[in-house]
């Protein structure tokens, strides 16, 4: 196999072919695309853009990754991210000094906490009851936006407080807060699962979670524990997003984000049949989702298309992606060189 | 298989063991608190009853049935004038649309399938009717064309998944990113219908006597219903539907035409998805690109909650039916409440969704 064949082999050709031609479109469109400029000792530019935007998506898809390595997925992200941006808004928004800082971890810390244990009941509802994961999550996914307007009273909560503000739309060493937690998290998150056998783990359970059992792996604490890392991940994306606007809304903070970021896990060549996972292709498919949208915007067309957009990219992916498609390829592969054999003979 | 583990239960009332055996497994029946002598027509009644709940064919329509009447009960006993005809009626005139989609979602589900775009495809196809309408279309030319433009959607995420093997769920959701961006690409606001033919069909009244009334879309809703009965349960594509749902490489040995029947089911739910849009233009009289959010999720839910199994194979049409008439009573109580708010419907919806995911979870696992 020439080393052409075997890069066009790789899971990640298809997704990391997307993404570029979504940058020579940009380039196109917008030639100052590349350039990143530091004003004020912050990094500025549309890659920054794509980053930062795309920062709460990553994360959330990360989590992703990992249920849907074992068979699962989550749809109650969206609904939880919303959950912890309400709790976290309120309780700023209750406390004499909603501009300090003690006050903004303390918020912070309740809504990641809270959030754990919304995985631990999501996991309890896969792991224990042995629910089917979409249903498990959709109980979650219907009820979570209520309690998050019982949290917040039906009201959009909105608050002043800089160092809140801060998570979402700061800047450290220059380069966006956001940004920065969603490496720290994917990097944890690669680093925990592919340095130790937990990956492993993962996979086998996502495989054939009665076989990884008798074969001494605790499916269910790894179930436990895939699921709260996941409503983790999105509750940190419900704050960023939160604090990025300094306002809690209910209904809209984190809608369709589910969607995005298993669509960001998809394109990344993960499949949704479980046991197999590539952190590093939902890092490329979280920045296809985001540069598409940043292209829909620069080259003028309406952001409201952008879903249109998004139904054609997952699409062609998928296409392009099926044993189907592959299958065709190396047919006509075959044929050509059958072809050429030929030609050669008959010379 | 189903029917030879029924069997003891219901015909062999005078086997001394099988009471005293059956009655701790026996929740609900009068009789079941201990062995009842043979030949006693409660005890057998008792039996035959927790048969019927604990199989995992009936058990979870019979539950929701029982939970139904239940719910509308204490409604009746709880509110001044829940006890009504119409407002039983009611739940049909409100959810004719809800019941032509849980109809075609049951046809996916039934195969192991899952739909996502039915709501945007509901969203999509107002839009389409208003947008028509409002350019001096007839009627009679836009409901078939809506009717055909979304089936032929069903039919594309029908190929999708089976020649290409993409997966129901990612392929269902790029259809939901199309329609739903689709509508935005018509127009971002409402655009309201003023066509005569269907604000007519929009007012009309069908008078049952009594001072009760429903409209013309609860009979179009009970039309498809009793099609979609028949469907599945007396001709040769509905025991194949069921038939992939039981197992697909067994429906394949058996020589059952596979392909073409899971495409064909994603074609019944698009065109249950467009009729349910043209029926719900009928009651909000508008086509707007943001209605329907999450219908998707409350048909699912109604399918569910009609004790079809997700993995598919097991379920019924009624039971869907069933499954919207209890979401549709939650509503109507939480209206006759008043002072609830419309996120304790989201809290309650999801409560019960649990509920019954359990019931069904206990119930099935019991005759395993």
């Amino acid at each position: 196999m020439t080393a052409l064949a075997k890069i066009a082999s790789s899971r990640l050709f298809w997704p990391v072919v997307m993404l570029l031609v979504l940058f020579a479109i940009n380039l196109v469109a917008f030639p100052g695309f590349f350039t990143i400029t530091v004003r004020d000792g912050q990094l500025f530019g549309s890659l920054i853009d794509i980053l930062r935007n795309g920062a709460p998506t990553l994360i959330i898809a990360v989590g992703m990754t990992l249920v849907i390595a074992t068979r699962g997925i989550d749809l109650s992200v969206g609904a939880v991210a919303a959950i912890a941006g309400a709790v976290a808004c309120s309780i700023i928004l209750g406390s004499p000094e909603p501009g300090n800082l003690a006050t903004v971890a303390v918020a912070v810390a309740v809504a990641l906490v809270i959030s754990l244990v919304l995985g631990v009941w999501n996991g309890f509802l896969v792991a224990v009851l042995g629910i089917q994961p979409i249903i498990a999550t959709l109980i979650l996914m219907t009820a979570g936006r209520g309690v998050a307007m019982l949290i917040t009273e039906g009201q959009i909560l909105t608050v002043n407080s800089p160092p809140f503000k801060f998570l979402g739309s700061g800047f450290w060493l220059g380069v966006p807060v956001a940004v920065i937690i969603a490496a720290v998290v994917f990097g944890l998150a690669a680093l925990i699962t592919r340095r130790t056998a937990l990956g492993m783990f993962i996979e086998s359970v996502g495989i054939n979670p009665e076989a990884s059992r008798q074969a001494g792996v605790r499916a269910r604490g790894l179930l436990f524990a895939v699921y709260t890392f996941c409503a983790l991940c999105a509750a940190i994306a419900g704050l960023i997003l939160t604090a990025n606007t300094a306002a809690a809304d209910a209904n809209n903070t984190g809608l369709f984000i589910e969607l995005d970021a298993i669509l960001a896990v998809v394109i990344g060549g993960t499949s949704l049949a479980g046991g197999r996972y590539s952190l590093l292709g939902t890092l490329v498919g979280a920045l296809v989702i985001q540069t598409l949208v940043t292209t829909v915007y620069t080259v003028g067309i309406p952001p409201i298309a952008t879903m249109v957009f998004k139904a054609a990219v997952v699409t062609v992916v998928c296409l392009l992606q099926s044993p189907t498609t592959a299958e065709a390829f190396s047919g006509f592969r075959r044929r050509l060189a059958v072809r050429a054999g030929k030609g050669l003979a008959a010379s | 298989m189903t029917e030879l583990l029924d069997a003891p239960g219901r015909t062999s009332p005078g086997a001394d063991r099988a009471p005293a055996r059956r009655a701790p497994r026996t929740p609900r029946g009068p009789a079941g608190s201990g062995p009842a002598p043979s030949g006693n027509p409660l005890a057998r009644a008792a039996r035959a009853a927790g048969a019927l709940l604990t199989s995992p064919k009936y058990g979870p329509v019979t539950v929701t049935a029982i939970l139904f009447v239940a719910v509308f009960v204490v409604g009746g006993i709880r509110y001044r004038g829940f006890f009504s005809g119409q407002v039983f009626l009611n739940l049909f005139v409100d959810n004719a649309y809800l019941i032509v989609l849980a109809v075609g979602m049951t046809f996916v589900i039934l195969t192991g399938g899952i739909d996502l775009s039915v709501g945007a495809v509901v969203a999509l196809s107002g839009m389409i009717a208003a947008s028509l309408l409002q350019t001096g279309w007839s009627p009679a030319a836009v409901i078939p064309l809506i009717l055909v433009l979304t089936s032929v959607l069903g039919l594309l995420v029908g190929l999708m998944i089976h020649v290409f093997k993409v997966q129901p769920f990612i392929a269902t959701l790029a259809a939901m990113f199309l329609a739903r961006g689709l509508c935005y690409v018509i127009s971002q606001s409402s655009i309201s219908i003023t066509d005569p033919t269907f604000v007519q069909l929009a007012v009309s009244r069908i008078p049952l006597g009594g001072g009760m009334s429903i409209t013309p879309s609860v009979i179009i809703a009970l039309v498809v219903v009793a099609i979609a009965v028949w469907v599945l349960h007396a001709t040769r594509f509905g025991r194949t539907v069921y038939a992939i749902g039981g197992g697909e490489t067994s429906g394949l040995l058996m020589g059952l035409p596979v392909a073409r029947t899971k495409v064909l089911v994603y074609v019944i739910s698009g065109f249950c998805s467009g009729l349910a849009g043209v029926l719900f233009t009928f009651y909000t009289l508008s086509g707007y690109p943001l209605t329907a959010i999450g219908t998707e999720l409350d048909a699912i839910a109604a399918v569910v909650i009609g004790g079809t199994l997700l993995t598919g194979g097991y379920g019924f049409v009624l039971g869907s039916v069933l499954g919207v008439l209890v979401l549709g009573v939650i509503q109507t109580i939480i209206t006759f409440e008043g002072t609830l708010s419309s996120w304790w419907t989201k809290i309650f919806i999801g409560a019960l969704l649990l509920v019954f995911i359990i019931l069904q979870k206990v119930l099935t696992a019991r005759r395993r």
